[in-house]
């Protein structure tokens, strides 16, 4: 199998404060691998680091072989590699449609024809897939209200669907379940399994062990920003490691 | 024409561009309150070549444009590194720079300023705003203007999905930076007299002041912002000395009635939705 996504050995310091200590890891492609921990594990800055938020202190990050820490973001989205994130971060002026159609550019190879203010067969070619995005998250509906006004769960799945639009070929998927009832988060679960079985490669931070357990193929498990077990939902479910790091050691 | 009719919308055609270039930058959010060091570049630069070398207005103008437009990117280069508050005070310490640069600079006559352009009509500035009007008409409904509406909105969100966030910044302010210059040379021209403090923080503040009371969502709101608050001084002139004291009051009632500005995007897509019929409710 093809390894899309490798970290050796990463560092990451705030300060005195390393939120990341000598993290390695693969993820290849197809897999979805879930990252889990307790609060202040590191989820959210192994996240940060992925997609060039943050830049590694020690170590390296690399995508299909080339490394790709200490490239911008855009670049980074740009490459394939896509993101949600934990505190939905959905841009109030636009539609729910248009979500999804800036997103698109991310693909785009000339960049100079985004300034045509015409709507060109392109553009009518490229509003179909959008609404084609918008129907496997159930928002063909409502596409042309203010994105910041659907209600909690539908404003999680518009963001799966933007990360979508960029084409990429590695999803970051940063706690997607947060706040979500039974049936959204039974919804969202259907959504991973379509996702997977369309061949995305996904990397998923999730408190929701229920969906981890069911969903993922393989578990990364993070403590005090170390790498503490990593296999199979089954084996680190009974691993006394992470028994201990999410009940606390008895004294 | 009534002399004083024609000045009044000379100087509203130079405040829409100058409102229009402080938009560029807003509509990426960034706030800048230099571009009145723009306007003089474009002034001083396209004044110098008509009086002093004999150009014609028009080569000069562009020239004095460009030179804006050069030194926006020379400055916007560090000065985009900076964010929020700083980018702020880095744009308004460029606009001071240059205001005592040409206060001193003796080629173009520093403290006595310049005199001797002429040429500029009412009719060349209404020209020029309808020519960046479309522009930015253009721009808006491009996809190069949605994404800028991202930028503004969420820049770590909108670099999430791919989309160059400093080249769209420096992109406006570039733009701004050309607008701005192109202001100043119209009027140079116009004025037939400039000196550096025509070119004076006052008149950055105004720039983006026109742009915050008129709306931020789109251009429009520009345009509008700097039409009403040009003409609102004027037809205050029968209070007198009381004039800028009732124009100040009324700019805080607006901003603590109406925050968003006077136009907002919502109502201009709902008048384009009862206009084509689609949807009248």
């Amino acid at each position: 199998m093809s390894v899309i996504l490798e970290a050796r050995g990463v560092d990451k310091r705030f300060g005195g404060v390393a939120a990341v200590e000598r993290l390695s890891f693969c993820v290849d492609a197809g897999e979805l691998v879930g990252l889990i921990g307790p609060n202040g594990a590191g989820k959210t800055t192994v996240f940060n680091l992925v997609t060039g938020v943050h830049r590694p202190t020690a170590g390296e990050i690399l995508h299909r072989g080339t490394r790709i820490s200490g490239c911008d973001p855009t670049a980074i989205a740009r490459r394939g590699i896509a993101r949600t994130f934990q505190n939905i971060r959905l841009f109030p002026s636009l539609t729910v449609l248009e979500h999804i159609l800036v997103a698109q550019a991310c693909r785009a190879t000339v960049r100079a024809t985004q300034f045509w203010p015409f709507r060109t067969a392109g553009e009518r070619e490229r509003r179909r897939q959008a609404l084609a995005v918008l129907d496997g998250v159930g928002l063909s509906a409502r596409r042309d209200e203010a994105a910041t006004h659907l209600p909690y769960g539908a404003q999680r799945r518009l963001e799966i669907a933007r990360a979508l639009a960029t084409g990429p070929e590695l999803l970051l998927l940063d706690e997607p379940a947060a706040g979500l009832n039974d049936t959204e988060t039974a919804d969202l679960r259907r959504l991973l399994d379509a996702l997977r079985a369309q061949g995305y490669t996904i990397l998923l931070v999730e408190h929701d062990m229920k969906l981890v357990m069911q969903v993922c193929s393989r578990i990364l498990v993070l403590n005090f920003g170390r790498l503490i077990a990593s296999g199979p939902p089954a084996q680190v479910r009974s691993d006394p490691g992470v028994i201990d790091a999410y009940l606390g050691v008895a004294h | 024409m009534n002399v004083y009719y024609e000045g009044v919308l000379a100087s509203m055609g130079i405040n829409i561009l100058l409102a229009l270039s402080a938009y560029a930058m807003l509509a990426t959010d960034r706030l800048s309150l230099g571009n009145a060091g723009f306007m003089a570049i474009g002034a001083y630069v396209s004044s110098f070549l008509t009086v002093e070398l004999g150009w014609n207005l028009y080569p000069a103008l562009a020239a004095g444009a460009c030179a804006a437009a050069v030194t926006g990117a020379l400055v916007g280069l560090p000065v985009l590194r900076l964010q929020g508050i700083y980018f702020v005070m880095g744009t308004l310490a460029f606009g001071e720079v240059v205001r005592t640069f040409f206060q001193n600079f003796e080629p173009t006559g520093g403290a006595y300023g310049m005199r001797g352009m002429s040429g500029t009509s009412l009719e060349m500035i209404a020209a020029f705003v309808a020519v960046f009007v479309l522009l930015f008409l253009a721009f808006e409904v491009s996809r190069a203007g949605r994404a800028a509406y991202a930028v503004r909105d969420d820049d770590q969100a909108a670099r999430s999905i791919g989309i160059n966030v400093t080249g769209a910044r420096l992109l406006a302010l570039v733009s701004g930076a050309l607008i701005a210059g192109i202001a100043g040379a119209l009027f140079a021209h116009y004025a037939l007299y400039i000196e550096s403090g025509n070119f004076n923080f006052l008149v950055s503040a105004n720039a983006v002041l026109f742009v915050i009371l008129g709306g931020m969502q789109t251009f429009w709101g520009a345009v509008l912002g700097a039409v009403i608050f040009t003409l609102l001084p004027e037809a205050l002139r029968f209070l007198a000395d009381w004039r800028l004291s009732a124009y100040g009051a009324l700019l805080v009632a607006l901003m603590v009635l109406r925050p968003e500005g006077l136009l907002t995007r919502t109502f201009l897509i709902r008048l384009w939705r009862a206009r084509s019929g689609r949807d009248a409710a």
